[in-house]
């Protein structure tokens, strides 16, 4: 196999691979803008992998899996707001909650419906995501250099790959052209002054959660009804941090956090490909180094020594009307 | 705005947790019917698993030392106001200094070793929160974030080296060497068959006695040093400890490296006391469920005891209870865990306006009634 042939498998692995982290770290990016700290994405992930992968197994449609998916998530992102927004509960110790509840809620009831040890039975074609051929993908495979690159790179991914992608620019859009985005920074940045503004910073950061859980739905239903066929017990394994990672490596913007998340996305393609493999002059490459990167990369930034991540300003902080 | 009255202790720190914890419990026994099976079966079968026979007992504390480990440490950083999500990663680490110690110094005489082992775990546990302590204090990176992370890299880190470095030549399973006999904690049973009680055998062991210490030095220092003064300080106000003379970022380094300590004894009870040796994810997930602990126990040493036997009690009934009714798995247990947190932890105001109202009422009824 050449070089070039290699690089584009490897690319065409980090698009699959980063697809659930651009989804979820955008979600992480509308709650945390809206000053709610997010580390529920793990759980939620979770929770929406296996409800996507239950329901269509019923159902046998991916999409109804989706929107399973979808409302699980809405339901966990509004209960993280009951605790925080509505209760002014702890942010982070809701999150956690949330991450752990869900880590056991999920084997738990799929033990109870499938019998399997926690797993949900394998999906038959009809209910996944299938891979989207592009027009003439098979008539250009054969042209040099873009014949593989427009074939095998770009088509033959599954819907979700390309509403992932396609999702930045949207959320970019939103969050900077929009009025509800621009209210939505400055709940997360001057709650007080929405407030005086007339419009209400609890109603605007339910919202926010809101649009949260509906991106972490599709990272979610992606893992068990796209790039997997069935749920797998604490199948997010550590994807919802990553991408919280990605989120906080971008300086909570969607650009920088699609950088991120197709880097770390990159680090997990290449570290499956390098088991074992001698490089010239280095030696035999350690997986768990390439696998921890992600964090390692994430704490330096964070300590300001690769620019600096500023959060949201009102991050963290329920919202109390002075009386 | 109307007048409320202060509640009173035992209505703060008894019947609101007390409150919230219920709520937890109904709404897992809700869990329990939705799944098909009967709540009162399963408490009945929880509790006889946890202490239904001598065995069980013995099982509930060893789970009970770990989480008054782990629990100790969430609370003293919490006391510092930080939340240190990191005892997982923390504790992993210092089950390596554990076992180094016991590995390559097993020349040492027992009662030695015992200190040695304490030191490295502590030494290992504290390093690994220093770390993210250092940012937080000095270059404001925060603390939770990083924690994670640094449970990540842990993880990696000792995967590799129970791979590479670890495992002994030959052996396939990547876990270390067994540590020699004479340097192993005695289990409680041993000690009392050597006093002449016959006890059922249990991974109970030594740690547990020392958890016990432990717990009563940390509420001494909490309490009752200067130290502890000043990392309740700057917990509860940080610029206000400035004015005061204590710079925050020196105490939060301290509380963080107490707080990694005191989760890395964790692996005296697993490496030293019942493991025998260092296998991959051996923390697992303690770590985590010392934030419950300790939030349920309001981070209070004696709470936190009370909290970490109940925790005790659901993981050892927990696996009972797997056996018993195939339907409920062990993860029954991290459900309730779950709930736990989000109810006494995320929630735990949300009784508290209600049951102010409710008192406040009732106060001034009684202060009309003297009145008159």
């Amino acid at each position: 196999m050449d070089t070039f042939q290699l690089i584009i498998l490897l690319l065409d692995a980090t698009l699959r691979t980063s697809t659930p982290l651009i989804l979820a770290a955008l979600a992480g990016m509308f709650s945390e803008r809206s000053g709610t700290i997010n580390l529920a994405l793990e759980g939620m992930m979770l929770g929406g992998a296996f409800s996507a992968a239950a329901v269509a197994f019923y159902v046998g449609s991916p999409w109804v899996g989706l929107l399973a998916a979808i409302a699980t998530t809405i339901g966990l992102s509004l209960l993280h707001g009951f605790a925080c927004i509505t209760h002014k509960g702890n942010q982070v110790v809701s999150g956690m909650a949330i991450n752990i509840l869900m880590s056991g809620l999920t084997a738990l009831v799929g033990i109870a419906l499938f019998a399997q040890g926690g797993k949900t039975p394998a999906l038959d074609k009809a209910s996944r995501f299938q891979p989207i051929t592009f027009p003439g993908a098979e008539a250009f495979a054969d042209a040099p250099v873009l014949g593989p690159i427009y074939s095998e790179l770009l088509s033959g991914h599954n819907i979700l790959v390309y509403v992932a992608f396609v999702a930045v620019p949207a959320a970019w859009w939103v969050m900077y052209r929009t009025r509800f985005g621009l209210r939505l920074r400055a709940v997360g940045e001057n709650p007080g002054a929405v407030d005086t503004a007339g419009i209400g910073v609890v109603a605007m950061r339910y919202r926010a959660v809101i649009c949260s859980g509906v991106l972490v739905g599709m990272s979610g239903a992606y893992l068990s009804t796209a790039q997997g066929a069935s749920f797998l017990q604490d199948m997010t394994a550590g994807k919802g941090y990553i991408a919280l990672a990605a989120m906080v490596f971008g300086k909570w913007r969607p650009f920088p956090a699609l950088a991120a998340c197709l880097l770390f996305g990159f680090l997990d393609a290449a570290a499956t490909r390098l088991q074992g493999v001698v490089l010239p002059g280095i030696g035999e490459v350690p997986v768990q180094l390439v696998q921890a990167l992600p964090y390692i990369l994430t704490v330096i930034l964070l300590a300001g020594f690769i620019g600096r991540a500023i959060p949201p300003k009102a991050l963290g902080r329920a919202y109390v009307k002075e009386r | 705005m109307s007048k409320t009255v202060e509640l009173p202790r035992w209505i703060d720190v008894g019947a609101l947790p007390l409150l919230n914890l219920l709520l937890a419990l109904v709404v897992s026994g809700l869990v329990v019917l939705a799944i098909g099976e009967n709540p009162v079966e399963v408490v009945e079968i929880l509790l006889y698993g946890a202490f239904g026979y001598e065995e069980a007992w013995g099982y509930t504390l060893y789970y009970t030392t770990n989480f008054i480990f782990t629990g100790l440490a969430f609370a003293i950083a919490f006391h510092c106001g930080l939340f240190n999500i990191g005892a997982e990663g923390q504790a992993y680490v210092g089950g390596l200094g554990v076992t180094l110690a016991a590995l390559y110094l097993d020349f040492l005489p027992f009662p030695i070793m015992l200190v040695v082992a304490m030191l490295a775990a502590m030494i290992f546990g504290a390093a690994w929160a220093y770390i993210p302590a250092y940012l937080q204090a000095r270059r404001g990176s925060h603390v939770v974030i990083t924690t994670i992370m640094f449970n990540f890299i842990a993880s990696s880190l000792m995967v590799y080296l129970l791979v590479n470095v670890l495992r002994p030549e030959g052996s396939m399973t990547p876990e270390s060497e067994q540590i020699a006999e004479h340097l192993r904690l005695p289990f409680i049973h041993d000690i009392a068959a050597a006093l002449g009680i016959k006890m059922a055998s249990s991974p109970l062991n030594l740690s547990f006695v020392y958890a016990i210490v432990i717990s009563v030095m940390v509420w001494l220092f909490i309490w009752h040093t200067r130290w502890g003064y000043a990392i309740r300080t700057v917990g509860a106000n940080a610029v206000a400890a400035t004015y005061a003379g204590i710079e925050p970022g020196r105490f939060i380094i301290i509380a963080m490296m107490i707080s990694g300590a005191l989760s890395s004894f964790m692996a005296l009870n697993e490496v030293m006391g019942v493991q025998h040796r260092l296998l991959i994810d051996f923390t697992a997930g303690y770590g985590f469920v010392g934030i419950a602990v300790a939030l349920m126990g309001r981070n209070h040493p004696f709470g936190i005891f009370l909290a970490a036997l109940l925790f005790g009690m659901l993981y050892q009934g927990g696996a009972e209870l797997s056996f018993e009714i195939p339907t409920i798995s062990n993860d029954m247990v991290v459900v309730i865990q779950g709930l736990v947190i989000l109810f006494t932890g995320a929630m735990e105001h949300m009784f508290r306006p209600r049951v102010t109202k409710i008192y406040t009422a009732w106060r001034l009824r009684q202060d009309a009634g003297e009145a008159a």
